[in-house]
């Protein structure tokens, strides 16, 4: 069970807007969290603290390919992001690095700064003072086995030991 | 059973995954004939391949092409593009392509036959669906995703459901892929393809030369889309013919496929029209944005960075001079594409316009170098993306145009349509 506090994001949040691309003349995870959605909230990174969830509207993650971008939300301490849809890069790259993503039609509800509860297992967002729930969508049975695996890293590291 | 009706992305699938069809939201493994990273994500994807211990599965199969930050920017970027370097030497990987004898990857692989009709294509580089021009099953994907690949030969797809563009009519004047694939945006949105295949047909992509095929595909990804895909014909086996590597093969959709919609277009009477910041679905006719002013102007990319792109640009420049307020930079996608419009006088025109012409490099697409804008400073951009913050400050502008709408721009000093100044 994750908790933390919300961070409200809208719609088409791209890439550029979660990492811009001056920033990504490295790949250390520390210094990528420090300019984490600098252009949509510059004082984002260092209000966020761990265990924090972003929760946004649709196509969130749109844009380029980088996985830096999921990368420096993780790093930045995120738990978990919400959003109503995600763009499919940026949704395979989050399963990847191992950092929970959820669909939620109703993402768009869900204040900023309130406290919520996330169960991704059954998909359940509870606010905390109100105990409104929200629903997630389920988190498609292949993408589980290579979380289960630790990523997919792992995940492909066990299968080349089975010898496939 | 009966013959199942399939979509071209659907047949290369199924082919892919040793199976007789598909069906969209089917999760498949699929065999990738080639694997592409650049300087930005192949760091990334070394640093996870490299804790699976293993070979890479195929060296010929994995492409290396540091071009976003080459040559190299800053200490930072020369250190990232060390790593790149030192991990092709390592593995042995023919296809690493020095500066000098490089290209933006998207404009290099196809020029250079290295991706062909009926593959699949991985990139860790979101415009990697350039490729569909050809006819093959490209898609972008990320660094872990592609160490997994390099390791495999396979990675999984969710089979897409297709959205089919059919495209009739003729194209006006300065009218060109670029403003085909930006309408389209426009119409759909930039999540109107979320998931899905963009499949691009009709008489009027029929007609449409390679270079243009590539730039509609290329901006797939704007629209949300998994891949764009145009079926290969005659054009594509001219194109294929002098440059292929490997066998290819050429996949065709079914009458009866399915799709998820079918989009009419007619083309006729359509201007050449721009995306206003700060989003590729905001877009406008030219006629619209006229008076816009402007600082800077910027031919090339992976999106329009090819030698009709140039001759485009060199159509409305021939004999003018860039407006004293604006910096042009024109920068050709392939050292071949280069050394050609030097041939061609391309890059005379260029320099005699004032302008200033570069090496191949992403640079100032993405706000990195060779052109990184100030604040509340505007640019026209044959790119494909004009986010916050794309081209530098967050507070600058980015409109995003075809190369002849650009070089016009550039010479006029605000946005404007070529017949102003050809």
């Amino acid at each position: 069970m994750l908790e933390g506090t919300v961070f409200r994001f809208g719609d088409n949040v791209d890439t550029d807007l979660i990492i811009p691309a001056r920033y990504l003349n490295t790949s250390d995870p520390a210094e990528l969290a420090r300019h984490c959605m600098e252009d949509a909230d510059p004082a984002f990174a260092a209000q966020v603290k761990p265990g924090d969830l972003i929760v946004a509207g649709t196509n969130f993650g749109c844009g380029s390919s980088r996985e830096h971008a999921p990368v420096a939300i993780k790093a930045a301490g995120v738990a978990c992001v919400v959003a109503k849809s995600f763009a499919r890069i940026f949704y395979r790259n989050a399963f990847n690095i191992g950092l929970p993503i959820l669909e939620c039609p109703e993402a768009e509800a869900i204040a900023p700064g309130s406290r919520v509860r996330v169960d991704l297992e059954t998909g359940t967002i509870t606010v905390v003072d109100t105990g409104q729930q929200y629903r997630a969508r389920p988190v498609p049975p292949f993408m589980r086995e290579i979380i289960a695996a630790g990523g997919l890293i792992p995940y492909v590291k066990a299968r080349l030991a089975e010898g496939r | 059973m009966g013959r199942v009706p399939q979509t071209i992305t659907e047949k290369i699938l199924a082919a892919h995954a040793g199976k007789e069809f598909v069906e969209p939201g089917e999760l498949i493994n699929a065999k990738v004939d080639v694997l592409l990273a650049n300087d930005i994500t192949a760091p990334l994807a070394v640093g996870e391949f490299e804790r699976l211990g293993v070979p890479v599965f195929d060296p010929a199969a994995v492409v290396l092409v540091p071009d976003h930050f080459t040559p190299n920017k800053d200490i930072k970027s020369a250190q990232q593009a060390k790593v790149v370097r030192e991990f092709a030497r390592r593995h042995n990987l023919p296809n690493y392509f020095e500066v000098g004898r490089m290209g933006i990857e998207h404009c290099l692989l196809p020029e250079q036959g290295l991706v062909g009709p009926g593959d699949v294509i991985i990139g860790a580089d979101s415009h990697t669906c350039t490729y569909g021009a050809l006819g093959a099953f490209a898609t972008g994907v990320g660094s872990t995703d592609l160490a997994a690949a390099m390791a495999l030969g396979e990675t999984w797809f969710k089979v897409p459901e297709s959205l089919k563009f059919v495209y009739t009519g003729k194209l006006g004047p300065w009218v060109g892929g670029k403003d085909l694939i930006l309408y389209t945006i426009g119409d759909i949105s930039v999540e109107g393809a979320l998931y899905c295949a963009m499949e691009f047909t009709g008489p009027v992509i029929e007609n449409l030369p390679l270079d243009g095929r590539f730039t509609m595909c290329n901006m797939a990804v704007e629209a949300g889309a998994k891949n764009g895909i145009i079926a290969p014909d005659a054009k594509t086996e001219a194109y294929m013919r002098v440059r292929a590597r490997r066998p290819y093969r050429f996949f065709a959709s079914d009458p009866d496929a399915k799709y998820k919609k079918v989009y009419e277009y007619d083309v006729t009477g359509w201007e050449p029209c721009v995306a206003f910041p700060h989003s590729p679905d905001n877009v406008r006719p030219v006629s619209a944005a006229k008076g816009v002013a402007i600082d800077q102007v910027v031919i090339g990319s992976c999106t329009n960075g090819r030698l009709d792109d140039l001759r485009l640009a060199a159509r409305v420049l021939n004999g003018k001079k860039v407006h004293r307020d604006v910096r042009l930079i024109i920068i050709p996608g392939t050292q071949a594409v280069y050394r050609r419009a030097l041939e061609d006088g391309l890059i005379e025109t260029f320099i005699d316009a004032g302008a200033a012409v570069s090496t191949p490099t992403c640079g100032p697409c993405l706000g990195g170098h060779m052109g990184v804008l100030a604040a509340g400073e505007r640019a026209v951009a044959t790119t494909n993306r004009n986010f916050v913050g794309r081209m530098g400050h967050p507070e600058s502008e980015v409109y995003l145009a075809n190369p002849a709408v650009a070089a016009a721009s550039a010479v006029v000093g605000r946005i404007a349509h070529p017949e102003e100044v050809v």
